[in-house]
């Protein structure tokens, strides 16, 4: 059955011994100038679990993710990692937390001025001193394998596809092993083939990792493969969250044009 | 209609006084909006700075990026800087012994020119030149990451960008600028000589013998070490117009634009401070 969210609910299933999740937004309010993004959204995800979050453009979806590793501030409401709020965190502590989380970007955002193997080693640089240059060269190496991109270590970003720079922003968000990954429209801008084999790559990284993964998408058919609940946002409130079916059954004339 | 005409005269006159009271109101409003604007930069470029400053006294040091910047600054400006130096090293030599000359004084000449390039000319040539190669790469270079994201991504990979790349470049920029500027002095004091060896024989010791004549640690060391300040100002300044960028490649050229303009404005508005600091603190 559809279940709108509530604050409620999920602190009953909390009081029942359900698994904690590992990101909880909770009341989340978001505005630029005059124009309010996100009207006191409430989400959570748990280990092992993707949460696709549809909408329109512009209905505040990417800002959400931006809000949860903190490259924004929210205006109101908390953001919980593990059960902390980020709220006010210092620097180190904020550092500390992002480096459980792994952000593939929009359009990937390489760095264009390193190659393909710099990029994925970027991370390892600065968070894993201790490694050594032939150990780093492996993890990249087996990084690239990963996402299927074995041997494109010397190409810059500006000769690879829109699809091989999201492959490479993905072994980039994976470097640190987090916890936490945030997807930002993985398959926008991609043929459906190259948009089948994101998903598939995504897929086969969950059962691998067990991630706490949010994936934003207007991408139906993606979501619908890669994710085990959907939240749908509309000016800045969720309209409905749950299973695919769910959202399929429901009777909310916008849950209905969106899926039409 | 005399009192048709007098009341026509008179609305005339309301009427434009009201527009003179639009038009006060209007430039006011401008006015209003240039200060608060200006404030406002400022402001922004405060929290920059003492972000920076937070960031790059804390560790971890960015050793590898600021050697990278360090080469970037200086090595790659020295031909430039050079030239520049070489140029004004003739200009002054031309100038100097046509103006020494008329008033008999061509003994002055060598004294003149080692003063005019080393006090003078070395420090604000080397900091505009830099201001407008380094200035404007940094600014452009900054503003391009922003634009696609590349320094959220930095964020996001729990590095801080304001050490990684404001603290190195800023950094680099203080302590190359002093550099270059010798280089500048010389090229300028080996050109000059030569272009006045041209037209009159004058060997390089003796050039150097009368040249640097009683000449004195506060005559030549403060002057060039003040272009530190000029670099300090020149990378914050590239660095926060870039870094706080808007607006895809226009946002990106708007930022180089201004990186180079505001860059050489306040460094040759820090010289006008900083010529006096040094009369008053160096005698």
């Amino acid at each position: 059955m559809a279940t709108t969210y509530d604050i409620a609910s999920k602190q009953s299933t909390a009081e029942l011994g359900g698994p904690v999740p590992v990101v909880a937004v909770e009341e989340l309010c978001k505005s630029f100038g005059s124009h309010r993004v996100l009207n006191g959204i409430s989400l959570s995800v748990s280990r092992g679990e993707t949460l696709a979050v549809l909408g329109r453009s512009g209905t505040g979806k990417s800002v959400l993710l931006r809000l949860i590793i903190g490259l924004e501030k929210p205006d109101s409401g908390s953001i919980r990692i593990h059960g902390e709020d980020i709220a006010g965190l210092t620097l180190d502590r904020m550092g500390a937390i992002r480096k459980k989380m792994g952000f593939l970007f929009q359009h990937a955002a390489l760095y264009d001025s390193l190659t393909v193997a710099g990029n994925v080693a970027f991370p390892l640089e600065h968070h894993r001193r201790e490694m050594s240059k032939g150990e780093r060269d492996d993890r990249v190496e087996q990084l690239l394998a990963e996402v299927g991109m074995e041997g494109a270590q010397e190409k810059m970003p500006s000769d690879i596809s829109g699809g091989m720079q999201k492959r490479v922003g993905l072994a980039r968000a994976l470097a640190l092993e987090p916890e936490i990954l945030l997807l930002d429209e993985p398959t926008a801008g991609l043929d459906p083939i190259s948009s089948g084999e994101i998903d598939d790559l995504i897929l086969k990284l969950q059962r691998e990792r067990k991630m706490a993964s949010i994936v934003v998408t207007h991408d139906l058919h993606s979501a619908k493969a890669i994710s085990n609940r959907l939240a749908l946002l509309d000016k800045g409130n969720v309209v409905i969250e749950g299973r695919f079916e769910d959202l399929q059954q429901s009777d909310i004339g916008f849950v209905k044009e969106f899926l039409k | 209609m005399s009192g048709i005409g007098a009341n026509a005269v008179a609305g005339r006159d309301l009427a434009s006084e009201s527009e003179r009271g639009g038009f006060v109101v209007s430039a006011l409003g401008s006015l209003g909006g240039a200060v608060n604007g200006f404030l406002e930069w400022f402001g922004s470029l405060g929290i920059f700075t003492w972000q920076v400053l937070r960031a790059g006294v804390t560790p971890p040091y960015e050793w590898r990026e600021l050697v990278r910047q360090l080469d970037e600054v200086g090595s790659r400006s020295l031909p430039l800087v050079a030239m520049a130096g070489s140029a004004i090293g003739v200009i002054i030599s031309l100038e100097a012994r046509y103006s020494l000359s008329r008033f008999g004084a061509k003994s002055m000449f060598p004294a003149t020119l080692v003063y005019s390039v080393i006090q003078v000319m070395g420090p604000i040539i080397t900091g505009l030149i830099v201001s407008g190669r380094v200035g404007a790469g940094i600014g452009a270079e900054l503003a391009s990451m922003k634009v696609t994201e590349q320094i959220d991504a930095i964020e996001a990979s729990a590095i801080n960008p304001y050490r990684l790349l404001a603290a190195t470049r800023i950094l680099a920029c203080i302590l190359m600028l002093p550099l270059l500027t010798l280089v500048a002095d010389a090229s300028g004091l080996l050109t000059g000589w030569f272009a006045q060896m041209l037209v009159e024989p004058l060997s390089f010791h003796q050039f150097v013998e009368y040249g640097f004549q009683g000449a004195t640690f506060n005559a030549f060391v403060p002057p060039t070490f003040k272009t530190a300040v000029y670099g300090l100002i020149i990378g914050t300044i590239a660095c926060f117009q870039g870094m706080r960028t808007r607006g895809g490649a226009e946002g990106v050229g708007r930022a180089a634009t201004n990186s180079v303009v505001l860059g050489s404005l306040f460094v040759i508005l820090a010289d006008v401070v900083l010529v006096k600091f040094i009369l008053v603190a160096f005698p």
